[in-house]
């Protein structure tokens, strides 16, 4: 698919919403939302994207939308997904139609984690889609565990004592895999192409599908608005954010840096690791590499490089 | 258009069995459902009927009752008949989605079997669970009996889908007195029954994806308000379709219910108002004491959301005193929900009569013919108090003080 092409399809998330200027999920849903050929019907947990996209009475979706509550966009959509199958079962529908979950890395990584698996154990056909900004930025940037260690959030205040988040986020797409799902795979807003071919890989599977697509939050990053795709870029480009797929089992790098970035260029982007780059903070810069490190080898290794 | 009774058939069921055929008829295309005791029996049962194909229903074995909840909130808003059952601490779980079924306009049926809330951990009966639930905006329905609770899942599907109404719709039977205990009940044909359930036809369906609509949006200052009126005025309008839906049971099935019964109330000076199984053994008690001549009769309540306040006012107008018994307590130190539901519609009752509550059978503590005939007693001697007397309005029957 090229650039120009993708442009042309029609959007079924459209402009007006209240997203931030410089947010990345709007980003991020556009092209998956793109990537699907049949009507889709979208579940949407509690969070930025419910909130910016649907303000009674105005909407952003011209596609069929469902906002629950915050934990349970996974059994909301199982749901919605039952009710499909059974209906088509009894010939009360004819359409193939695709349904896709949309949480924050709150509701997927935390709240809706058990929600999740067990829509996911299921094996109902759906796409669950992590947009994954690394805290909880609907409340006012509180940590989560998908927020990078030595991250500055407002739960995990940069102090004289305490530099940050202390722990390292969870492999959340290595949990998914665990589910022996047909597709896992953990994708970021900065390579849409990327983005878009396993978008299309998880809508193809008989099964359900999980994507963990990085995107930027300016206001949580403290970054510049126009430097929110340089921003989840850097992220992939210094290994913090390998992007790779599990399909069927099988571990596989979907893009490989020519030469890694040290994670301090990468952080240096950023307010949120502004502390980090003090004197006293200089050991815990060097241990949050060294993670980094042996996570893109653990990564290698399974993915048989 | 007279509609002839049908032909029933009369078998020995326990109430979660005879719950469990009434999902059966009803042939929902979804269930999402956990199991917990004293309800599991129900899952356990209509996943046989979707093994064995006798229902088209796709049966989402859910991993909590808070998933189970939001399942079938996201099925019946796709457009497919959704239910689910639940008890206690697995009500306690689906506390959000009960507010956001409601709000959202869903019209699920659950039936619901009453065990007590923890802690301390318990597994037997008292209304703690359901009545937590009662301001969540879900219409309630108590069952005496097993009969009554096959024949209020029917009633319910029909309520709950009406365009006027579109609410969900708790029906609840006391966890293991009824939802264990064996006795007759009279089956309807499934074809009588499908015929009056009818086609589900929830308005938004998602699955309509010619016409994409937006469920569940972000409603602030400017609108929240109004679909909250809206919400309530549709309560408002259930009760004429609750009274409407019995008429035509009634047509099919022969057995007519209302708000709630009066039993030996004609010339009644004091009563008892009741929910749920204990309204049986009450009965018995009236009996021997309109035996012994005495003047007093019993309403069991059927109906609690939408709460029948004028037509209860009314009914309980012109007695001296009225004895309500509750199986749940608010913990507020005035009395227990049915209490406080009664005493406010008696505001306005003609010459108020005295009233008091009894608070009885946490946990499943028994409710016997004595312990009645002793609250009945108690609301005699009420009769005799001056209406402006200070009374302790509050009684705890039949605990260890």
């Amino acid at each position: 698919m090229a650039l120009p092409d993708l442009a042309k399809k029609p959007q079924r998330f459209t402009g007006g919403h209240r997203a931030c200027a410089g947010c990345g999920f709007p980003i991020t849903i556009k092209i998956i939302l793109q990537a699907a050929e049949n009507p889709v019907v979208v579940g949407c947990a509690t969070g930025c994207m419910e909130v910016t996209s649907t303000i009674y009475p105005y909407t952003a979706w011209r596609c069929s939308f469902i906002h629950t509550a915050f934990e349970n966009a996974a059994a909301t959509v199982s749901g919605i997904e039952a009710a499909y199958r059974s209906l088509r079962r009894q010939g009360k529908i004819q359409q193939d139609i695709d349904f896709i979950a949309f949480g924050g890395d709150g509701g997927t990584y935390d709240i809706g984690l058990q929600s999740l698996s067990g829509a996911m154990e299921r094996g109902h056909k759906l796409v669950y889609v992590c947009y994954n900004n690394q805290g909880y930025m609907n409340t006012g940037i509180q940590r989560s565990s998908a927020t990078p260690r030595g991250a500055n959030t407002t739960t995990t205040p940069a102090g004289t004592q305490l530099p940050g988040k202390p722990q390292h986020p969870k492999d959340l797409t290595a949990i998914m895999a665990a589910h022996d799902i047909p597709y896992a795979a953990q994708a970021s807003m900065s390579h849409w192409n990327d983005l878009y071919r396993k978008a299309k890989k998880a809508f193809a599977v008989d099964g359900p599908a999980f994507l963990n697509v990085l995107s930027t939050c300016r206001l949580g990053w403290a970054t510049a608005p126009e430097d929110t795709v340089d921003a989840a870029e850097g992220a992939v480009q210094c290994n913090v954010w390998p992007l790779y797929e599990v399909e069927q089992g099988k571990w596989k790098l979907t893009f490989k840096p020519k030469k890694p970035l040290p994670v301090a260029d990468w952080m240096k982007q950023q307010g949120r690791f502004k502390h980090l780059f003090r004197a006293d903070n200089s050991q815990l810069l060097e241990s949050i590499q060294q993670q980094v490190d042996e996570n893109w080898q653990r990564l290698l290794e399974r993915c048989g490089e | 258009m007279a509609i002839a009774i049908a032909t029933q058939k009369t078998a020995a069921l326990t109430g979660n069995e005879a719950a469990a055929q009434a999902l059966r008829q009803i042939n929902p295309d979804v269930v999402a459902a956990y199991p917990i005791t004293p309800q599991t029996e129900i899952v356990q049962l209509f996943s046989t009927f979707v093994s064995d194909g006798l229902v088209k229903t796709e049966f989402v074995a859910v991993e909590s009752e808070h998933s189970a909840m939001s399942a079938t909130v996201g099925a019946a808003a796709a457009g497919a008949r959704a239910m689910t059952a639940t008890s206690s601490q697995g009500l306690a779980l689906m506390w959000e989605m009960l507010y956001v079924a409601a709000g959202m306009r869903i019209p699920i049926v659950m039936p619901m079997v009453n065990r007590a809330l923890s802690s301390p951990i318990n597994i037997h009966c008292d209304h703690s669970d359901s009545m937590g639930a009662r301001d969540s905006g879900w219409l309630q329905i108590y069952s005496e009996n097993a009969q009554e609770m096959y024949d209020n899942l029917i009633q319910a599907v029909r309520i709950a889908e009406h365009p006027d109404v579109l609410l969900p719709v708790m029906v609840t039977m006391d966890g293991f007195i009824i939802s264990h205990g064996m006795e007759n009940v009279e089956l309807l044909p499934d074809q009588a029954v499908q015929d009056f359930v009818g086609e589900y036809n929830f308005p938004y369906p998602l699955l309509d994806v010619e016409h994409p609509r937006t469920l569940g949006p972000l409603t602030l200052q400017d609108f929240y308000f109004e679909h909250k009126r809206e919400q309530a005025e549709a309560v408002y309008r259930a009760k004429e379709v609750i009274l409407a839906a019995a008429e035509e049971y009634a047509a099919i099935s022969g057995r007519r219910y209302g708000f709630f019964e009066a039993y030996r109330m004609d010339d009644a000076e004091y009563a008892v108002v009741v929910l749920g199984s204990t309204a049986g053994t009450a009965k018995y008690v009236v009996d021997g004491l309109r035996q012994a001549g005495e003047k007093c009769g019993l309403v069991k309540v059927r109906v609690f959301r939408p709460f029948p306040g004028p037509e209860l006012c009314e009914a309980l107008s012109g007695l001296k005193a009225v004895g309500i018994m509750d199986r749940a307590d608010t913990f507020s130190t005035q009395g227990g929900p049915l209490f406080l539901e009664v005493k406010a519609a008696l505001y306005h009752a003609a010459g108020q009569p005295q009233c008091m509550n009894f608070v009885y059978g946490l946990g499943g503590r028994d409710i016997d013919p004595e312990l009645i005939r002793q609250a009945f007693v108690e609301v005699k001697d009420l009769m005799k108090k001056p209406a402006d007397g200070v009374l302790p309005i509050v009684r705890y029957l039949g605990v260890r003080e």
